[in-house]
């Protein structure tokens, strides 16, 4: 069946989650499925792809708040299904915080061990320790109202890690962030989970985070993963269409396309960046695919424009290139090496 | 000609309203001034002369005592009752998607939106046939119908505003559903279902009619807006009602301003804990 | 903290019953339903299906016994002379009642909407739940004592030379009466006051819900303030005024405590009611009046949701 290729075998000593042939259907929609994944312990490990792509369901079945609809959970080797979510040794990190407005920061954090019966002194120690490692010692006695996004969402974090989870989720965590706080926050995300050694589960539908942060991703798109490797592996090798477009928004070339470049007539993926402009008098290299071009827009984006070029036929391509004072409507001559050019599989 | 877009009203629209304001308070104001008056056979205006006598008055006589305490001690179980329904009826509904639902909805409002007199008729003739006896119970059991309302309203108003995903995440940390109601949501709704077992509570306390259908004849059927209907169609001491309707209206406007307060400012916290 | 991932059953009663919840959540939300249900349903609902079926049974002339066969002839009662009679007078109080109740209301509404702000606003409103939710039976009382024959407005009318006036309203035939608190007019005002507060508050919600731009834009294409109220404003303020009319025609039919307090010795719906099921205890005629104003309301609220005052609510 497609996608059960994607499984890494792992032996069951090193798997923290593994679902097997997971489906959730909520009446005719299939939000999940038959999905085949094994999430190694200690990963980090992002489930990246549009809205409705199934994977914060994904992660909602590791949380317990859904329950499959047919197949197998398991978490570190233990059966999972039908175990509701307050028996279950994961913690979530919630797209909103889902902080209580009504305690304070440290009772927010104290609340998990409080209502595992731990005594008051031990759990705010542990509370007062865990705001420390991320970074908000001292911010305790505030109410949750009173706390900027950023702060909110490191209390988030910090109610969640307390719990020494053996699996911690994160959905869409740093989605309502601005732009340098959310790259401050996967830097912070990163070395924190390297430091701790967690299992860190990671949904997204940013793949520029999913990519910087993970270790694996896997790519939902309609209930099903397309895609599971290393950020370099989907990037560079997308195996399908939607991967190549999704990820990073490749070019992709269509079979006669790619036959006209001296490869098989199949779709194939090409990073804009990968293509170089030419001038005039260059003359192409061995190896290199060159095409005359007419472009037919010019988005300038700061460090590089993007350009999008038509070339042959109905074929459009966009290219990064350094600002170069292109117009529209300029004709010139793109090149690239045959190797930068990924032939993907036959189907989608 | 833009007069509409002016911050200042119209003079007309601005007597219009003064006046619609008098017209709402004055009449509660004449009871406080009959309340002194040393006239008790008629309503004179001007009161002849004035007097503190009637609230002695009031406070020797045993029959309004006796009312008040009846009042009392079926509003507080009424409201009691209703809390318990009503909070049940809110939690079941909020979130929860079946066929029917709008039905059941309309059903949980029908007590308010139908005038009284149809269910207090309506529980008096099943009263008859089941052959219950009236007593203070079949008041109360009139009273928490639609005192159930009120806390429903109030109760699902606020559940509404709750986050889903605040009960999620405390599941999540480890507290069963028992920890998650008494940690997490009940103290987030704990402030709207005071309110609304004050407004249970005033109109419980002040219902006339339904009363009038669920109550026997004895001395337990003597509530205290009982006592004043039977004071207006027969009146006495003239003064002496107006005594006790002052007392009816502290009563009443003292958990309604709070119940305002209670719910006004909890729109401002749980705004601001998302 | 133990190895296992997942903790086993262990724990309490409460955590038992938790995972019992939490595996049959539907089960769960019956039980929840099921007291409301049973108090609101069964007992609530079932009463008044038991009195709507009454309407459909008989007295015994002599023996006062209710006969329980099922007939037309208690419902026909009601086209009695004496029986239509009532119910004409009722509608036609609660209609009357309804339009000015409007009629006050709407600039009060209109000025609390769109003129008053912050502070004035809560003001406002709470100028409006107080009359409200104060107890209708003293604010009954108060007009008696307004009302009554040497009371206040007999006061204020002869300090104004207006004595005459009042004479002649209560010359009036039919709605005239001794004093203003033993005729018609006595019940139309105090119904007027009791139901105010429920007339103001959804046609102040409404007229809030006018965004102010739009009136900008009216009167921006040209549209002189009257154009702008007749094109803009009242059909954006109309929902509110017939969600308020509901309440106000709604609880007039029903009332029976105000004229039996303030007004003529002439009888209304709710009194109609009161005394055929008390002294005279003809429950299936009692019962068959009940069925006029549920009938009256159903229309009444089909045609308002028609006209979206649900929204209004």
């Amino acid at each position: 069946m497609f996608g059960r290729d994607f499984k890494m075998t792992l032996s069951n000593a090193t798997v923290a989650v593994r679902f097997q042939d997971v489906s959730r259907h909520f009446g005719n929609v299939r939000a999940v499925d038959a999905v085949d994944l094994d999430i190694a312990r200690g990963e980090f490990f992002a489930m990246l792809g549009p809205s409705g792509s199934g994977k914060t369901t994904c992660l909602r079945l590791i949380a317990g708040f859904e329950q499959p609809t047919s197949g197998h959970i398991e978490i570190f080797g233990e059966t999972a299904e039908g175990v509701p979510p307050y028996r279950r040794a994961v913690n979530t990190v919630f797209q909103d915080y889902a902080l209580f407005p009504h305690m304070n920061v440290l009772d927010n954090v104290a609340y998990g061990l409080m209502v595992k019966g731990v005594d008051r002194n031990q759990r705010l120690a542990k509370s007062e320790e865990a705001l420390k490692l991320v970074a908000l010692a001292g911010y305790g006695s505030r109410k949750p109202g009173q706390l900027s996004g950023g702060q909110r969402q490191r209390v988030a974090l910090a109610r969640a890690l307390v719990n020494e989870p053996k699996v911690l989720l994160l959905d869409e965590p740093l989605g309502a962030l601005d732009l340098k706080l959310r790259e401050q926050m996967q830097v912070e995300l990163k070395s924190l989970q390297r430091k701790l050694g967690i299992t860190f589960i990671f949904v997204t539908h940013d793949q520029g985070e999913a990519l910087s942060m993970a270790d694996r991703v896997a790519i939902f798109n309609e209930g099903r993963i397309v895609q599971v490797g290393r950020p370099e592996d989907v990037y560079e090798r997308p195996q399908t269409r939607f991967v190549a477009d999704f990820v990073g928004s490749s070019n992709v070339l269509s079979p006669d396309f790619t036959k006209a470049c001296g490869l098989g007539a199949n779709w194939s993926s090409l990073r804009p960046e990968k293509i170089r402009v030419l001038s005039a008098k260059e003359k192409a290299a061995r190896d290199v695919v060159s095409f005359p071009a007419q472009v037919t827009s010019v988005h300038y984006q700061g460090a590089i424009t993007r350009i999008n070029t038509r070339v042959k036929g109905d074929q459009v391509l966009s290219v990064s290139a350094p600002a170069a004072g292109l117009a529209l409507g300029d004709k010139l001559t793109l090149a690239w090496p045959r190797s930068a050019m990924h032939v993907m599989g036959g189907e989608a | 000609m833009r007069s509409n877009l002016e911050p200042r009203a119209p003079w007309g629209l601005k007597l219009a309203a003064l006046l619609c304001v008098l017209f709402l308070h004055v009449p509660l104001l004449l009871i406080f001034l009959y309340a002194f008056t040393t006239e008790e056979k008629s309503y004179q205006f001007p009161p002849p002369a004035y007097t503190t006598k009637w609230f002695a008055v009031v406070w020797e006589r045993q029959d309004i005592w006796d009312a008040i305490w009846l009042s009392v001690k079926i509003a507080s179980i009424a409201t009691a009752v209703a809390l318990v329904l009503g909070t049940l009826a809110a939690a079941a509904l909020w979130k929860s998607r079946f066929i029917g639902k709008d039905y059941i909805s309309l059903l949980f409002i029908l007590p308010i939106a139908l005038p009284g007199i149809i269910t207090g008729i309506a529980l008096r003739s099943a009263f008859n046939v089941a052959d219950i006896p009236f007593s203070m119970w079949t008041i109360i059991l009139g009273h928490a119908t639609f005192c159930i309302v009120v806390v429903f309203n109030n109760a699902l108003a606020r559940f509404r505003r709750l986050s889903g995903s605040m009960i999620e995440a405390s599941m999540d940390l480890g507290a069963d559903g028992f920890q998650t109601f008494r940690y997490v949501v009940l103290p987030q709704i704990g402030s709207a279902l005071l309110a609304g077992g004050m407004l249970a509570f005033a109109l419980s306390f002040d219902e006339v009619i339904v009363t009038t259908f669920t109550a026997g004849t004895g001395v337990d059927a003597k509530t205290l807006p009982i006592w004043m209907l039977d004071e207006l169609i027969r009146p006495r001491q003239r003064p002496v009602t107006n005594v006790v309707a002052i007392f009816v209206m502290c009563v009443t406007f003292i958990p309604i301003l709070a119940a305002y307060y209670l719910t006004r400012d909890a729109e401002h916290t749980a705004g601001a804990g998302k | 903290m133990s190895d296992h991932v997942i903790s086993d059953a262990r724990g309490g009663l409460f955590r038992r019953i938790s995972d019992w919840i939490f595996r049959r959540p539907n089960a769960f939300l019956i039980l929840l339903f099921l007291p409301p249900l049973l108090w609101l349903g069964v007992v609530y609902i079932g009463s008044l299906l038991a009195l709507l079926a009454h309407a459909f049974f008989s007295i015994d002339e002599f023996s006062g016994f209710i006969i329980y066969e099922p007939t037309l002839s208690t419902i026909a009662q009601l086209f009695n002379p004496a029986n239509f009679d009532v119910i004409l007078r009722t509608v036609l109080m609660a209609a009357a009642v309804t339009i000015a109740a409007a009629i006050i209301a709407y600039p009060f509404a209109y000025f609390a909407a769109r003129y008053a702000k912050g502070k004035w606003k809560a003001l406002f409103y709470i100028l409006v739940m107080l009359p409200l939710w104060s107890s209708y039976l003293v604010k009954v009382y108060s007009w008696k004592l307004i009302l009554a024959k040497e009371g206040i407005i007999s006061w204020v009318a002869a300090k104004l030379h207006l004595t005459w006036l009042l004479d002649a309203l209560l010359a009036t035939p039919v709605l005239g009466g001794p004093s203003l608190s033993i005729s018609y007019f006595g019940t139309f005002i105090v119904f007027v006051y009791i139901w105010l507060p429920f007339m103001i508050l959804p046609t102040q919600a409404a007229l809030e819900r006018v965004p102010a731009n739009l009136i900008e834009a009216s009167s921006d294409l040209g549209g002189t303030p009257g154009q702008t109220f007749r094109h803009v404003i009242w059909p954006l303020a109309l929902p509110g005024l017939i969600a308020g009319s509901i309440f106000t025609f709604s609880l007039t039919l029903g009332d029976y405590i105000v004229p039996q307090i303030v007004g003529s010795s002439a009888f209304y719906l709710g009194q109609a009611v009161y005394t055929l099921q008390g002294t005279a205890g003809n429950i299936p005629l009692a019962a068959a009046f009940t069925v006029v104003p549920i009938l009256i309301m159903f229309v009444y609220l089909s045609i308002a949701k028609r006209m979206g005052a649900f929204n209004a609510l």
